[in-house]
């Protein structure tokens, strides 16, 4: 069992004409995603690495019925292409753009919630979900993943790979990793995809990677705990220099959280082994593994 | 973006939020003209700097004539306040105050709204108050396609703020503060405080303005502030090519991609005992454009001894990085030594464009972290 994406997901791509979208949907279909089409509004008709073209996201899902969706749309055009997928009722969008306005994002968000959450939406400014050895929605680099029983959950795009690459090194393989996104406003938190882990029979354990800022760290401690999920942590950013203050209503919103102090101790307080380094994240999760096999 | 308080201010005016009489200016001279127009007994002098805690500083200072006025913004003027040069002061009639009132607009990250924040315990301890009276502050979820709604109004008057005379007033500049915040794409509009002053009035006495950084292409008016507003030379140069960049102190130029993989990459420097010059994400799918950008930029920091690249190839293509940095090299004819750290997608094609240049390529990022710090250390030694 795989979560949100597997084999045989029909996927479109938003944005298939532009230079990213075509360089990634040739190593999705490589890595086996069932791409099924592609939107770029102006330019239906025309194909992409065999895969047909569609003017609008709704035209494209009548056609080939697919039901999730890829976004590589310039920062610009990205709120347009988000809202049409909402309104298509994909069940699963991965925004890959970086630099969305953070008040599009929270339009984007507010739009899926009236519209009864039926898209989850992975992102913005991410590396997507990919679920090893079965498909990808993504733009991370496929080889470094092997399936296994570990679900790596990250707000990080290269740290990401970086862990990946070294768990599948040591022997650990994934059944899923999703990077959530690094801007302030993302579809889906740690604590909200926590739920749909501990319900999937492929998941032993997690391995979250977070860093400084916003308080999901804080969050899905709090909920591994009420899951009785085993886990594991590493927290980027703990000789940042603290950043340009926010005025005071940051501090007001997020009091004493936010810090890596504060995220090392929200996980320490639920249990949650906290790495120092990426080596060390392997080691304690080897460990907790075997644990639970014993 | 930070905006200096004398441009929060007029975008203040422009959406009709009262502030104070006065004027932004840079000669001593300058401010005592503006003091002798003001027609107030007290006046305040206040530093145009964007780092907190200047009244502490002793960058605000109150003067009751054009002369004074003129004496004490010399002295403002010559200041430097954490490390920056105060420019500009803004001369304003001093307010009566009666009670100081804290409002701001901000984003909520937790519930992906925005939020309106509200106290009648206003000042500077307004943070304080958060954290041990948290009933003293009001937040507000606002919905963007709804906006304020009327109930709104009652969680405020019926929990908080209780003098019926100000009430249409702090309406009025809560509804503008709103609509300014998205209109100009804000993520931080703040009046703290918002004083009501002796004659029943709501002057907003100190502003606070934060833009959204990724609506520049679409806030142009905004934008044109961006020169005035950065203070750091290699910081300002790095925001008009679109690269993030933090200058640090250190003596080890670091460039990687994902602010991620780049914070553990200083975590990681820190850890071996060396000392990170700057932050630099070249982002996803960066070209070898903006990788010799990048190097460029770095480079130009005179303290900077080594340099440590950490790509992780993803989005970003390996061989692309290592073209950039071959050409880097190539133009600027670089002398300096460089750490080069290069896994993921096109790994092998850029290992081998790199090895042909005769720089030094390495697979794992904690060996190759060590090597660059020995060499800074050595080269500091030498």
């Amino acid at each position: 069992m795989a979560i949100l994406l597997n084999k045989d997901t029909k996927v479109l791509v938003q944005g298939i004409t532009g230079k990213e979208g075509r360089f990634h949907t040739k190593l999705m279909l490589d890595y086996g995603t069932r791409i099924v089409a592609g939107v770029t509004p102006g330019k239906g008709g025309e194909s992409v690495e065999g895969i047909p073209v569609f003017d609008t996201v709704e035209e494209a899902v009548e056609k080939t019925s697919a039901s999730a969706s890829i976004i590589f749309v310039p920062a610009h055009f990205a709120f347009e292409a988000a809202i049409e997928g909402i309104e298509a009722e994909l069940e699963l969008m991965v925004i890959i753009t970086d630099g969305i306005p953070v008040l599009d994002m929270i339009k984007i968000m507010s739009c899926c919630s009236c519209r009864g959450k039926k898209t989850t939406i992975i992102g913005p400014n991410c590396p997507g979900i990919i679920i090893p050895g079965e498909s990808k929605l993504g733009i991370m680099p496929g080889h470094i993943f092997t399936p296994g029983e570990v679900a790596v959950l990250s707000r990080s795009g290269t740290l990401t790979y970086e862990v990946v690459d070294q768990l599948t090194k040591a022997g650990i393989g994934q059944s899923v990793c999703i990077g959530v996104g690094g801007d302030p406003i993302v579809g889906s938190k740690f604590a909200e995809l926590l739920p749909l882990l501990k319900a999937d029979t492929a998941t032993k354990a997690v391995v979250i990677i977070g860093e400084i800022g916003g308080e999901d760290e804080e969050e899905a401690a709090e909920v591994l705990k009420q899951l009785n999920l085993p886990a594991t942590a590493f927290i980027a950013g703990k000789t940042a220099p603290p950043g340009k203050r926010m005025g005071h209503a940051g501090a007001i919103i997020s009091g004493r959280k936010g810090t890596a102090e504060a995220k090392i101790r929200a996980f320490q307080k639920a249990n949650i082994p906290v790495a120092d380094s990426i080596p060390q994240l392997v080691d304690l999760t080897k460990e907790i593994l075997n644990y639970n096999k014993n | 973006m930070n905006l200096y308080e004398y441009q929060a201010k007029e975008l203040f005016r422009h959406y009709g939020i009262p502030i104070p009489a006065g004027e932004v200016v840079e000669t001593p001279g300058q401010a005592k003209e503006v003091a002798q127009n003001l027609n107030s007994k007290g006046v305040a002098i206040k530093a145009q700097v964007l780092v907190g805690g200047r009244g502490k500083a002793g960058g605000i200072k109150v003067a009751f004539s054009p002369s004074e006025v003129e004496q004490k913004a010399e002295e403002i003027l010559g200041m430097k306040i954490k490390g920056m040069a105060v420019k500009k002061v803004l001369v304003e009639e001093a307010l009566q105050i009666v009670k100081e009132l804290y409002l701001g607009v901000t984003i909520d990250r937790s519930k992906r709204q925005m939020v309106i924040l509200l106290s009648d315990s206003g000042g500077i301890d307004i943070e304080e108050i958060a954290l041990t009276e948290p009933e003293k502050i009001i937040k507000l979820n606002i919905n963007p396609y709804l906006g304020i709604m009327q109930y709104h109004w009652f969680k405020i008057f019926s929990h908080l703020i209780t003098q019926p005379e100000v009430k249409r007033p702090l309406i009025n500049i809560i509804k503008a503060l709103v609509c300014l915040f998205q209109d100009k794409d804000a993520i931080l509009a703040e009046i703290n405080p918002l004083v009501l002053t002796k004659e029943g009035k709501l002057i907003a006495a100190d502003a606070k303005i934060v833009i959204d950084d990724n609506s520049l292409f679409r806030q142009k008016e905004v934008a044109k502030y961006q020169e005035l507003v950065e203070e750091d030379l290699l910081e300002l140069k790095a925001k008009q090519k679109g690269i993030p960049y933090v200058h640090l102190n250190g003596n080890i130029g670091i460039i990687g991609n994902g602010a991620g993989l780049v914070m553990t990459t200083l975590d990681l420097v820190a850890r071996e005992g060396g000392s990170p010059a700057n932050f630099l994400d070249v982002g996803g799918g960066a070209s070898a454009d903006k990788v010799k950008e990048a190097v460029e930029l770095v480079c130009e920091d005179k303290k900077v001894l080594a340099l440590f690249f950490n790509i992780f190839g993803g989005i970003t293509r390996c061989d692309e990085v290592a073209r950039g940095i071959v050409e880097a090299f190539r133009k600027l004819d670089l002398k300096m030594p460089a750490v080069i750290r290069l896994a993921g997608t096109r790994e092998e094609e850029g290992r081998q464009i790199l090895e042909a240049a005769g720089l030094m390529v390495e697979r794992e990022m904690e060996l190759a972290a060590r090597k660059v710090v020995n060499i800074a250390r050595e080269r500091v030694g030498g």
